[in-house]
């Protein structure tokens, strides 16, 4: 029987496995990109068992947008990512210090 | 079978798959070998959300991501020409701190869904079903009626996004020639073409004729 629970742990594993990745893939771009949308999706997949625990139908609206908004994101994300490599020639985020941060 | 149980075979099979491709995604060192792990990651959730009977998302998850978003991963992985090597900098160093806040987070999020929930709530009937339509309905009918604004809202972020992804990536090569459209349309033909209006003129005298070729 499966119950509430088993998809939360899994959305909690999937948040923290992106959570690590964020860590130690501190210099390659794309595998942040990456782990951002692995959180995403473990947000959506509770979202999609609260809905359907609750019999609510505004948790799968919601996780409709969220996919409308990450597309997006990826998209513009991706295109930021191939300029800076045209105007840099590298994507290493230990290059990208001229702002001085 | 017991359908339940093989409801219950089928979470695990397809949580463990996703928990595996997940890992794969964030340890792997060929990032095109990452995005390939992430489409798993995403084809192995889609399943699970089929599980919870949230079939129109879980679809929309695949034609969506591993059809558009990942293909577009791939596509940029695969354009840009990456030192794989000069990535994996730091990648043993930051493990034990990533490593340490990764356990520590996901100790406390389990300990605040509780172990005693884990035979308490069980999921209910499918809502869909018991409102007598197909869950494509159930969610087209709220995203029609209540949620509309938010929907051409959506609508008009995904606009923006494309104009602004093709704003960023466009230019204008200096180095080589190219016809400018606008400047094409937008020009005067009095700028480039002058008609003179001249009296008719005789034709000049006539050409000394060549000498003829002598033959050999």
């Amino acid at each position: 029987m499966i119950t509430l629970a088993h998809y939360i742990v899994l959305g909690a594993v999937l948040f923290c496995i992106a959570v690590a990745g964020l860590f130690i893939n501190r210099k390659n771009v794309i595998v942040l990109l990456m782990s951002i949308e692995l959180m995403l999706l473990a947000v959506n997949t509770n979202f999609v068992a609260f809905s359907r625990f609750l019999g609510d139908v505004s948790g799968q609206v919601f996780v409709f947008f969220i996919l409308t908004v990450a597309a997006a994101e990826a998209a513009i994300g991706l295109a930021i990512l191939v300029l800076l490599f045209r105007n840099r020639s590298t994507i290493n985020i230990a290059d990208l210090d001229s702002m001085k941060g | 079978m017991n359908p339940q149980l093989f409801q219950l075979i089928c979470f695990y099979t397809f949580g463990f798959v996703t928990v595996a491709a997940a890992l794969s995604v964030i340890t792997l060192r060929n990032t095109v070998h990452a995005v390939l792990a992430l489409v798993l990651t995403f084809f192995s959730t889609a399943c699970l959300w089929m599980l919870a009977e949230a079939e129109f998302l879980a679809l929309a998850l695949i034609v969506v991501y591993v059809g558009a978003v990942m293909v577009l991963f791939l596509f940029v992985v695969m354009m840009l020409d990456i030192d794989q090597e000069r990535m994996r900098e730091g990648f043993v160093k930051f493990l034990p701190v990533g490593l340490i806040v990764a356990l520590v987070m996901l100790m406390e999020m389990l300990g605040l869904i509780g172990v005693r929930a884990m035979h308490a709530q069980v999921m209910g009937a499918d809502p869909a079903t018991a409102a007598g339509v197909s869950n494509t309905a159930w969610l087209g009918h709220a995203l029609y009626t209540q949620y509309l604004l938010p929907f051409e809202i959506a609508a008009l972020i995904l606009t923006v996004g494309v104009v602004a992804a093709v704003a960023l990536t466009l230019r204008q090569r200096t180095d080589a020639r190219h016809e400018s459209a606008s400047q094409q349309v937008s020009v005067n033909p009095r700028d480039r073409i002058r008609i003179v209006k001249m009296a008719a003129e005789r034709p000049a005298a006539e050409l000394p004729v060549p000498p003829q070729e002598s033959k050999p």
